[in-house]
């Protein structure tokens, strides 16, 4: 196993190509969930659990159910049902071990069922052909770049709460002016490493 | 091709029953016991997370309720219906319970001058802390609107630099009250609409000097005010809204005009044909609005009338009624 290359692909998937900054992926929860740092962790460890689990699933799925078979164009309502599958199951677990996360959630939560991040990591992970330890990396490691994006952008936002903004640019506007900025800070890793 | 038709078909079943079932499992293992009731109240309050009942949010009022810790009635936004529905599904017993506005006691505003030039965070909290108070005056509303902010409701304005809530918006839920660093916005009745709107407990002629709405403690309204509801603590009067009768007289007398009256159209008395002229109605009248022979079916004197209802209590043949509704005029 090479370690340098897991590492390659872990600093690619959390800087370079930021799955939120870099890939405009999982946007919805990147502004849904991001105005108190405490519910945007929450946000990101339940993203990056979903995202790390459906990249073992959707593995195993692929390589070992659809490849066999020769039908790999059911790839995508394939990883889907995984995907809603397990976001189900991190509801489930959430409301049952902590209530307060649950609620602050909300809607985010059902929502990642249909977060293309997560779809994203899935597909992008047979589209580069991973090995079966660089898949988990992988989505592992897009989990982690979420979970900073969403960190980076709640404390902004924390923030701004108290900043003296425009009238005009209260609210959703600044956010989405930050984004952008942001968007364009992460560009600065772009040529780090080979993609 | 069929190959390809049949395995599809196959896997995405199998793949479909097998998550299913295992979600089945999980949903039974993780299941999360909870009180109907619960959902079922928090269906009922009004949903503005206002804070009012002291829980965090109605979820969290609605779960003291069930545990009998809290009453029904300690939701004001969502009004007595709301409460006697909920006690009527907690098997509580329903209690009669008037309806309350929260009141800034205070007309100054722009009309006190200013005293410094602030550019500071807009919070009265923050200038509160700093400066005691933007205006000359020390006791009234500071003007920058903290109460308006944490309003959930958009209840409060502010008119003129001085906060003034929507008696119809407003809810009762007290969280002005905590926010004001002046400590001036009460709850009253929301039917008792003659207010006292000064808190300066200066005397007179320092009040004189900075505000010409302030109350000087002059005491005219307490001495004028037919119920003896008023009463002067402290250079302030105090009325007691047990008593209150909506007359009026008060806010007409007061030489500031430091006392609100915000009844539009004042109601009238009307005395039917059962009148047998006994006289009681005349004797309670405060107005001397009452007039007839003994004996003798009497009559309203219209103009003198307030409608403030004392005479409707006293009547025993019950032939007095009153026409029209006390009204409200927002902001003044």
């Amino acid at each position: 196993m090479d370690v340098g290359r897991l590492f390659a692909i872990a600093i690619g998937a959390i800087l370079i190509n930021n799955f939120v900054l870099k890939r405009f992926l999982g946007l919805c929860p990147f502004l849904g969930v991001s105005k108190q740092l405490d519910s945007a962790l929450g946000m990101g460890f339940a993203v990056m659990f979903v995202m790390t689990m459906a990249s073992i699933v959707t593995f195993g799925i692929y390589h070992y159910v659809l490849e066999p078979y020769n039908i790999e164009y059911l790839r995508t309502i394939a990883f889907i049902l995984v995907i809603a599958t397990l976001v189900q199951f991190v509801e489930m677990v959430i409301e049952k071990t902590s209530p307060t996360l649950y609620r602050s959630l909300g809607i985010y939560l059902p929502l990642i069922t249909t977060n293309c991040a997560v779809l994203g990591v899935a597909v992008l992970n047979i589209d580069k052909s991973y090995s079966f330890i660089e898949t988990v990396t992988h989505g592992f490691s897009a989990g982690i770049g979420f979970t900073l994006a969403l960190l980076l952008m709640a404390g902004i936002r924390e923030r701004l709460e108290l900043a003296d903004i425009p009238q005009s640019l209260k609210g959703v506007p600044i956010a989405f002016i930050v984004a952008g900025l942001m968007s364009i800070a992460f560009l600065g890793f772009a040529g780090l490493a080979a993609e | 091709m069929s190959g390809v038709v049949l395995y599809s078909v196959i896997s995405l079943t199998v793949m479909g029953a097998a998550f299913g079932f295992g979600l089945a499992l999980a949903a039974r293992k993780f299941a999360v016991e909870r009180d109907e009731r619960v959902d079922r109240i928090e269906d009922m309050l009004p949903g503005a997370n206002c804070g009012g009942c002291g829980y965090g949010g109605c979820i969290g009022f609605a779960r003291a309720l069930v545990e009998g810790k809290a009453s029904p009635y300690d939701c004001s936004p969502g009004g007595v219906e709301t409460a006697n529905a909920i006690a009527e599904l907690l098997g509580l017993e329903k209690i009669e319970k008037t309806p309350t506005v929260a009141m800034v006691a205070c007309r100054g505003g722009n009309r006190v001058p200013i005293k410094m030039k602030y550019a500071g965070l807009r919070s009265c909290t923050a200038l509160a802390l700093l400066a005691d108070n933007l205006h000359e005056c020390s006791y009234g509303c500071i003007g920058l609107g903290t109460c308006v902010d944490v309003c959930p409701f958009d209840a409060i304005r502010l008119v003129d630099g001085v906060a003034v809530v929507d008696d119809d918006k407003c809810t009762g839920c007290g969280k002005c009250i905590d926010a004001c660093p002046k400590g001036i916005i009460s709850l009253v009745p929301k039917t008792k609409k003659v207010r006292i709107a000064c808190s300066s407990h200066d005397k007179g002629k320092a009040v004189k000097a900075i505000c010409d709405v302030g109350c000087i403690g002059c005491g005219v309204c307490a001495k004028n005010c037919p119920v003896n509801c008023i009463e002067m603590v402290d250079s302030l009067p105090i009325i007691d809204y047990e008593k209150c009768i909506n007359c009026g007289i008060c806010a007409a007398k007061c030489p500031t005009k430091s006392i609100v009256d915000r009844v539009v159209t004042r109601p009238k008395v009307f005395i039917d044909s059962q009148c047998t002229g006994c006289g009681e109605c005349k004797k309670v009248c405060k107005f001397k609005a009452i007039e007839g022979e003994p004996g003798e079916r009497h009559k309203v004197i219209r103009d003198r009338c307030i409608g403030c209802g004392l005479c409707l209590d006293v009547c025993p043949e019950k032939a007095i009624s009153v026409a029209g509704a006390l009204g409200h005029q927002p902001g003044k």
